[in-house]
């Protein structure tokens, strides 16, 4: 109840009932819900461990798709490329250069070249799933296999950490860094462990798990709203309207594929950024 | 009072990151603008640091997620 310039209060409430929020079937627009996008039911292996549905389907592709291209290119490799050769070399460049040798430093970067490259390639196919049209939905878009991206990455800079300076050395390095007068160890101790330990496993899952997940509950609304706005909402209304979350829907579809491929690249950014935290003396 | 508070926690919680992020590209700007040769080198450390903005403000709408009814 609002009191306009009136004395007498309205109640916007009554605002719902208007007829051009009604659809000319009946049928309310019913919007996404968590567990019919991420939660599709089981397809194979049903109640056993091992039980697939959509979503690991489409990673089992995405993973198939990446392999495939990147075996094909490296069986057949000449030395002056073709085009789409060419363009292989781009995308392992890129992770090479801009990740590898920018952070890490190219005398270092070579022992963990391996383990950037997949994690940058891996996340960048099972973000690009997402707008596959078809596919749909982002392999990374369950938290397992973000959680397992990041456990690669953490094991990956605590173990380059060890083997590069000693595991007592790396870990006095770490927890408590050097330049402080003793006493305030007592709190620095704690906070390093926890920042250093524990927090970055769990932003490097839930920073791309969430961007998946926003992305992908906002492309299914806007797809989802153009679907009922034109064919379930009669009137001038819903075509106005539809039109605009089609125009969305595009835009934000382009949108996606560049945070699925900056969202890998950040990853990728990170965990460089971590080992070379780790290495350096 | 109808409707979801997880969805007002999460609104919240954009503030911050939001502000974190218009800050942190538009010192990225005035920084590529006096020294537009190290323009790239600025850009990874900008990219660095959305990132951990960025994070926690996808933290917020997961804690919504995990925590709303």
């Amino acid at each position: 109840m609002h009191k306009l310039g009136c004395n007498r209060p309205v109640n916007f409430s009554a605002l719902a009932s208007l007829p051009i929020f009604h659809a000319g079937d009946g049928e309310g627009f019913v919007p996404p819900s968590l567990e019919h996008e991420f939660d599709p039911p089981a397809l194979f292996f049903v109640d056993t461990p091992f039980e697939m549905n959509r979503i690991i389907l489409i990673r089992l592709i995405g993973a198939l798709v990446l392999a495939f291209i990147l075996i094909w290119y490296a069986k057949r490799k000449q030395l002056v490329p073709n085009r789409r050769q060419s363009a292989v070399e781009m995308l392992l460049d890129f992770s090479r250069v801009q990740v590898g040798h920018e952070i890490i430093g190219e005398d270092k970067a070579d022992r963990y070249q391996p383990m950037l490259m997949t994690i940058f390639l891996g996340i960048l196919f099972m973000n690009i799933t997402g707008v596959v049209p078809g596919l749909q939905i982002a392999g990374t878009s369950l938290i397992g296999m973000p959680l397992i991206y990041a456990l690669f990455a953490y094991f990956g800079f605590i173990f380059a950490g060890i083997r590069e300076k000693g595991a007592a050395r790396f870990f006095k390095d770490s927890l408590m860094p050097a330049g402080v007068p003793w006493p305030i160890y007592f709190i620095l101790t704690p906070i390093e462990f926890l920042s250093n330990f524990i927090i970055r496993p769990l932003t490097l899952t839930i920073r791309l798990l969430m961007n998946m997940v926003a992305g992908h509950l906002i492309l299914v609304l806007l797809f989802l709203g153009t679907h009922f706005l034109y064919f379930q909402l009669s009137g001038v209304v819903g075509i106005a309207t539809g039109a605009l979350t089609m125009i969305g829907s595009v835009a934000f579809f382009i949108f996606e594929v560049f945070v699925g491929a900056l969202q890998a690249y950040i990853f990728a950014l990170l965990s460089a950024i971590y080992i070379s935290l780790s290495i350096s003396k | 009072m109808i409707g979801n508070i997880a969805t007002i926690g999460y609104g919240i919680a954009t503030l911050g990151p939001a502000i974190a992020i218009g800050v942190i590209g538009a010192k990225n700007q005035e920084a590529t603008a006096r020294q537009p040769e190290v323009a790239g080198f600025l850009r990874v450390n900008m990219l660095i640091a959305m990132a951990f903005a960025e994070a926690l403000g996808l933290i917020g709408f997961g804690a919504g997620i995990v925590f709303g009814a």
